[in-house]
């Protein structure tokens, strides 16, 4: 079996502060990984590693067979492919919804204008925004701005899609229309590394979950078996108290 | 003679003034933004010898008085200029004074507007793939530019009043036609109320201006609060 992402022994810290201490994992085609833990445990330094957008201390990230770590690498090609969702949404707040997720093809891609209009209508359809195409960033409730994060991000036909907390900025009913969205992602096949709490979404649609603490992997297995069988205490503990606030 | 009388016997010299006033004002905002937009972009996210070269230039033109750089331009350039062949009248160096120390001020209130955006709007550009300059012109410019209107508008008022200093190496513009005049007529507090009132005039037309550019280029979500 080959892998569309294979993460080798990261390590970062910031000054006296290791936040990643060895990470290792993989990812094949189609999988969708969730990774859980306690805040400050390094879940979104991570992510951040694996595109670079934090350069990690060592280990490697490789995307379908090149090595995203390596400076010899152009690095915004290879970030073409990673899709990034931030858990603030991130959208530029001078573009419409449309021009969000236009900017990208036009400016990365080169696209002509009628491609990535035609494109760009397509991915907002596919978030159910079509509608609100035209309205700016502060005009959009939180929950249609991180559908546009997300159309923004898959514009780019990435190979990967990585999730920081995406709807930890939600209120539930928000929430639910992200998690709509990405449920139909992961039906659809699409590769995605998820870091959240959302336990009713691992259980539906994730193939695999990671608990890490302190910057380490401590338990990794289909959702239902970390989230029953955990080994140590403590990560039953804190799973229990996940499922209890996220609940299914 | 009343004052109107007045104003009307002197206002075809003082109209010169005004004229010399507009074209210091406009000049040295206009060619200070063309300026201080690259400028500014390298002094905020540059790097290395460029930008420690325009820190250091804001820095001296900040740090010293307009009129000491008048002075300087104007008595002190010569001493270059003339052996090449260059004259410097009042005029241009009034004009090249005024635009060296405007770039200077836009570049600074530029960082302030720039520091306003999000960082994670960056690294949401840097994940699309974006270069760091790609990012910085579709990304950051649009909105920088916009959150520097407040300050950029109230540069060109202050430039206004302060192209009056241009009387101290008599440059034609208004505050030195004034002072010729009002000496020539012996009526100082007339003159001088004539062109306080035409600097209020032209600072209420200018404000008009940029409240109208302000306006015109706003966006939701780049609007002031508004407190209920």
């Amino acid at each position: 079996m080959s892998y569309i992402l294979e993460v080798k022994d990261l390590v970062k810290s910031f000054g006296d502060n290791t936040v990643l201490n060895g990470i290792s994992f993989s990812v094949e085609q189609g999988e969708v990984v969730v990774i859980i833990g306690p805040s400050g445990t390094g879940k979104s330094t991570l992510l951040r590693c694996i595109n670079c957008l934090t350069p990690p201390d060592s280990g490697q990230v490789w995307l379908d067979g090149i090595e995203v770590t390596d400076p010899h690498n152009n690095v915004n090609i290879l970030r073409q492919d990673i899709g990034f969702v931030f858990q603030h949404f991130a959208l530029f707040k001078h573009l419409t919804a449309f021009q969000n997720v236009m900017v990208g093809l036009l400016h990365v891609k080169k696209m002509s204008k009628q491609d990535a209009q035609k494109k760009a209508e397509e991915e907002l359809r596919r978030v159910g925004l079509l509608d609100h195409m035209h309205k700016y960033p502060a005009e959009l409730s939180g929950g249609q701005q991180q559908r546009v994060g997300i159309a923004r991000s898959l514009a780019m036909d990435p190979k990967v899609m990585l999730f920081d907390e995406p709807t930890s900025a939600l209120d539930p009913e928000l929430t639910g229309e992200v998690l709509n969205v990405m449920n139909n992602l992961a039906t659809e096949g699409m590769t995605m590394v998820v870091v959240s709490h959302e336990i009713g979404f691992a259980r539906s649609v994730g193939n695999r979950m990671i608990f890490m603490e302190n910057g380490i992997i401590v338990e990794e297995g289909t959702p239902e078996n970390v989230l029953k069988n955990a080994r140590k205490p403590r990560t039953r503990e804190f799973l229990q108290k996940i499922t209890e606030l996220y609940g299914e | 003679m009343g004052l109107f009388e007045y104003a009307r016997l002197i206002g075809g010299e003082l109209a010169q003034g005004v004229v010399a006033t507009l074209v210091f004002t406009l000049v040295g905002m206009g060619l200070g933004f063309v300026l201080a937009v690259p400028l500014g972009l390298v002094r905020i996210y540059g790097k290395g010898f460029w930008q420690k070269i325009i820190i250091a230039y804001v820095e001296i033109i900040r740090g010293t008085p307009l009129l000491v750089q008048l002075y300087i331009i104007y008595y002190g350039f010569p001493k270059f200029l003339l052996p090449l062949g260059i004259r410097i009248t009042p005029y241009l160096a009034a004009l090249l004074g005024f635009v060296i120390n405007s770039t200077a001020y836009q570049i600074e209130y530029m960082r302030g507007g720039f520091k306003a955006i999000s960082t994670e709007q960056i690294e949401a550009a840097r994940s699309l793939g974006m270069g760091k300059w790609q990012t910085v012109f579709t990304i950051l410019m649009p909105q920088g530019l916009r959150f520097s209107i407040p300050a950029l508008s109230n540069e060109l008022i202050y430039l206004l009043k302060y192209t009056s200093l241009g009387f101290v190496i008599q440059a034609p513009e208004l505050m030195t036609k004034a002072k010729h005049l009002a000496s020539v007529h012996a009526r100082y507090m007339d003159t001088y109320l004539i062109a306080a009132f035409i600097y209020i005039f032209l600072t209420f037309i200018f404000s008009r201006i940029t409240d109208y550019i302000d306006v015109r280029l706003r966006i939701p979500g780049f609007e002031p609060a508004k407190i209920r």
